[in-house]
């Protein structure tokens, strides 16, 4: 059985790869990693013999051969990684420098009235009787010129020092009392400036892209006008809207959503984190300013509290999103699999118990399960009472015990959830298998580990990520139970953001920007997080080919 | 309820291979001496016993199994049957070592509606659910659509454009979005406004799900309506959307009870007016330190007063979640 996975595991991936590869994938680029994998693996082959001999091998062998493999691909990644970096930028310099020639060429081509264009937008449209294109085009020029006349231009000539004059009170003469006066001169916002220049920068791009569509579509006009074809008019352009260009009708208004309150602010943030934003420096009284890399180099320097502290809530983040992924996800199916279990009464019952703690929001049920283990709550009431301890567990005082309890309350929200993800995806797991196993004389134990898990893991691979980066930024169960506490000293005290045992790098962000104020270190952090998700994320998906199916049923 | 009955039926399965292997019945031959008869006789009644075992074995797992299943039900339970008790408590207030109430009564609850602001908040709470989940699903709806059934330039782009800044902490933001909101207005007293614009704006983001139910819908079905001379939007509202029930239904379900959940933001742009707080913000204020002792029981009070009907709701509509998630989870 063992042997036989493994080499149909390699080629039935290889082959339903091939399968669900779409003609618009089947370029060069998206086979040749697989092929040059291939090329490794045989090479690996070749080490051991061949892939006869690996039939001939212990058991601790096929253990080291597969380890062996693993470990021989990691490199590859990383090569692959780098290509496909380099490939990308590649690509889209190569797609600028296009754009420039397609602009000098076409200046240099094409008709005065598209050269008329270069200048006022939409006039070859509208001289073609494309009077809405025309208009847009022209309409959207004007608001261009008359914003940045009024306040993109004074927001853009700030940016580069986020503001010189802060709010302050002066002294002022009075000529007719003659006395001076105190006055407090409003200066400049930091936070404004960098806010809105930083809005004016994402305009500027939207006008550039916008004018280079208007030459596009002027040299399109050149060239029907050359053919003698009709050209399209406004009525063909709104049927388009619904039709043709349907999507991006559909697209407009969410990309737009996501741009302003999504990409926006978090460029934004990122832009925060090369500041000195923080609450000594409001951007109002005391202005902030640029400070390069600085941010960064105190979050790395050696031995500040900063970098102490940063350390070990990484260290505990990972090693909370990977006991809290992996304990759920076994449990989970263990429980499932209790339920579907022939012979078991009344399975609606136990899943609907199940799926209804669910539907309780989860500050209800943390919050209360946080009390319940509180040093006066119940349990520790009911111990007591009981006699079986005489003083209370600090369930949320001792660090250890603490990690362990977030751990084992996480199991406690997460199992339904994960019962019900699995239960249907047991179901699918063709019934001969099992049935063949058994007459081989196969225990529980082994068709779970043999037929069960591999199926499992093949299927439910990506969303083992998907959970394992959601843990990583697990805020709930963290916060609503412990806030990140019990406090450790030892990691100092971020003008009021105190790192505890349990917090996790979410929690520490949260506690950063919204107790201690500290925007710059909260940014820096934050800029971590998305390093931390995004290195697993990519690793992941360069070890997992399935990720690439992403047209699997189209 | 009978849809209801639907959503797991998978009592007839189940992972134990049928027994008949072990009935295979051998050809019934005379009892003689030759050596061949013997062995075969030997195995019959082997065989015999390992069914007898496997059967006693079989019932006991069972048993075990439904102990553990009714201890883990207990253990899940227990915490909401903790909350509904000590919601009755009437002799104190704050946190107590013991879950059955010595004195009975209503009076957190009327304390809920009397002394603290929780009809705002239930109103606040209300009035983001049915927006949010609106706005949120007709969005989510369209960026699914578009990327599901079209293929235009820069779709990848934009595809790996919301992947890769899904990747970083909503958190980060929060500073941000306050001062803007704050502009105009839409924080504190306001803040129901500020969140409603916050949850919706950015929510195609979740297209995900949707997304992979839409690309199990043959396209057949757009190209049969095409030839008929379809526009692309009919065939959106016409085809697509009838055959999208369950997705729908799911989308509006997570929308409504988004906002319920969600007391991070919205403590964050209510500040300190706590009229504007959201059910979430509001209960959770009740158990910082300072309140605590006077508002525990009164927390718990409104507690059920938010899970009751959310939890009935989502009951109902439990098919359409188990769904969406597994589907999603799938899908990946």
């Amino acid at each position: 059985m063992n042997n036989q996975d493994t080499y149909t595991e390699t080629e039935g991936g290889g082959q339903s790869e091939e399968l669900a590869v779409t003609p618009e994938e089947q370029s060069e680029e998206f086979l040749s990693p697989q092929e040059e994998q291939g090329e490794l693996l045989a090479a690996a082959d070749k080490e051991q013999g061949g892939p006869n001999d690996y039939l001939r091998l212990s058991r601790l062998g096929k253990m080291g051969y597969k380890l062996k493999r693993f470990f021989l691909g990691i490199p590859h990644w990383f090569a692959q990684l780098g290509r496909d970096i380099w490939r990308g930028l590649r690509s889209f310099g190569l797609r600028i420098a296009a754009c420039f020639r397609d602009i000098f060429m076409t200046f240099k081509t094409g008709s005065w009235k598209t050269r008329v264009s270069y200048l006022v937008m939409g006039f070859h449209n509208l001289f073609a009787k494309q009077w809405l294109r025309g208009l847009l085009f022209l309409l959207f020029e004007g608001v261009f010129i008359v914003y940045m006349a009024l306040w993109g231009g004074a927001w853009l000539s700030k940016f580069g020092t986020l503001g010189t004059v802060a709010t302050h009170t002066e002294e002022v003469l009075l000529p007719e009392l003659g006395e001076y006066v105190e006055r407090q001169i409003i200066g400049d916002n930091s936070f404004k400036i960098l806010l809105y220049g930083l809005i004016t920068i994402f305009f500027i791009a939207a006008f550039l892209y916008t004018w280079y569509l208007n030459v596009k579509q002027s040299r399109l006009l050149d060239e029907i006008e050359r053919s003698g074809r009709k050209v399209q008019g406004s009525k063909d352009d709104l049927r388009a809207v619904v039709d043709k260009q349907f999507h991006k009708t559909l697209l407009a208004l969410p990309v737009f959503g996501i741009v302003m309150f999504t990409i926006l602010p978090i460029v934004f943030m990122i832009l925060v984190a090369f500041t000195n934003y923080d609450s000594m420096h409001d951007g109002y009284v005391n202005l902030f300013t640029w400070v390069g890399l600085d941010n960064f180099n105190s979050l790395f320097a050696f031995g500040s509290e900063v970098s102490v502290a940063f350390g070990e809530i990484l260290a505990w983040t990972l090693i909370w999103a990977f006991f809290a992924t992996f304990s759920n996800y076994f449990l989970g199916m263990f429980v499932a699999m209790m339920i579907n279990k022939k012979g078991i009464r009344v399975k609606k019952v136990w899943r609907t118990i199940l799926v209804m703690t669910i539907a309780i929001p989860q500050f209800i049920s943390l919050l209360y399960v946080s009390n319940l283990f509180a040093h006066n709550g119940i349990i520790n009431g009911l111990l007591m009472k009981l006699g079986w301890i005489k003083s209370p567990i600090p369930f949320w005082e001792n660090g250890t015990l603490a990690r362990i309890m977030v751990l084992v309350i996480n199991i406690w929200v997460g199992i339904p959830y994960l019962m019900l993800i699995t239960t249907g995806i047991l179901m699918n797991i063709p019934q001969d298998l099992y049935e063949s196993a058994k007459i081989d004389g196969a225990n529980a134990f082994q068709q779970f580990c043999k037929i069960t898990l591999p199926y499992m893991l093949f299927v439910t691979g990506p969303y083992l990520l998907t959970s394992f980066v959601s843990n990583i930024n697990n805020f709930n169960v963290i916060y609503l139970l412990t806030q990140g506490g019990p406090i450790n000293p030892a990691w100092g005290d971020f003008s009021g953001a105190k790192a505890g045992e349990t917090s996790i790098l979410i929690t520490w962000l949260f506690d950063i920007t919204n107790s201690a104020a500290d925007y710059k270190l909260a940014s820096v952090i934050g800029i971590m997080i998305f390093v931390v998700v995004s290195v697993l994320s990519l690793v992941v998906f360069y070890i997992m080919p399935s990720n690439k199916r992403e047209d699997d049923y189209s | 309820m009978s849809e209801q009955e639907n959503i797991v039926e998978f009592e007839e399965i189940s992972i134990e291979a049928p027994e008949r292997a072990f009935d295979i019945e051998a050809p019934s031959a005379p009892v003689s001496d030759t050596p061949l008869a013997e062995a075969r006789e030997r195995t019959q009644a082997s065989v015999k016993k390992t069914h007898m075992s496997q059967k006693t074995k079989n019932a006991i797992t069972n048993t075990i199994i439904h102990i553990v299943l009714v201890v883990m039900c207990f253990v899940w339970i227990l915490p909401f049957i903790g909350i509904v008790l000590e919601s009755f408590r009437c002799e104190s207030t704050g946190l107590a070592g013991y879950i059955f109430p010595q004195k009975w009564g209503f009076t957190n609850y009327v304390r809920l509606f009397k002394e603290t602001d929780f009809p705002h908040w239930f109103l606040n709470t209300l009035i983001m659910g049915v927006i949010v989940a609106i706005v949120q699903t007709v969005f989510v709806l369209m960026v699914a659509y578009a990327l599901s059934r079209h293929r235009f330039k820069g779709r990848k782009f934009l595809m790996n454009l919301m992947l890769v800044f899904g990747m970083f902490p909503g958190f980060l933001t929060l500073i941000l979005l306050y001062t803007w909101m704050h502009d105009w207005n839409m924080t504190d007293l306001n803040a129901l406004w500020g969140l409603i614009l916050i949850y919706t704006a950015s929510s195609g983001m979740g297209y995900y799900i949707a997304k992979g139910f839409f690309d199990t819908i043959s396209h057949s079905l757009d190209e049969a309506a095409r030839v008929d001379g379809a526009t692309r939007l009919q065939i959106f509202y016409k085809i697509i959307m009838p055959l999208s029930k369950p997705i729908i239904i799911y989308t509006i379900l997570m929308g409504f009870m988004g906002p319920w959940g969600d007391f991070v933001m919205a403590t964050f742009m209510a500040h300190n007016a706590h009229a504007g707080y959201n059910v979430a913000a509001g209960l959770q204020w009740l158990l910082t330190d300072s309140m605590k002792n006077e508002y525990y029981t009164t927390f718990c009070a409104g507690g059920v007063v938010v899970a009751l009907p959310i939890t009935i709701l989502f009951l109902l509509l439990q098919k359409y979640y188990v769904a969406g998630v597994t589907g999603g989870a799938v899908k990946g």
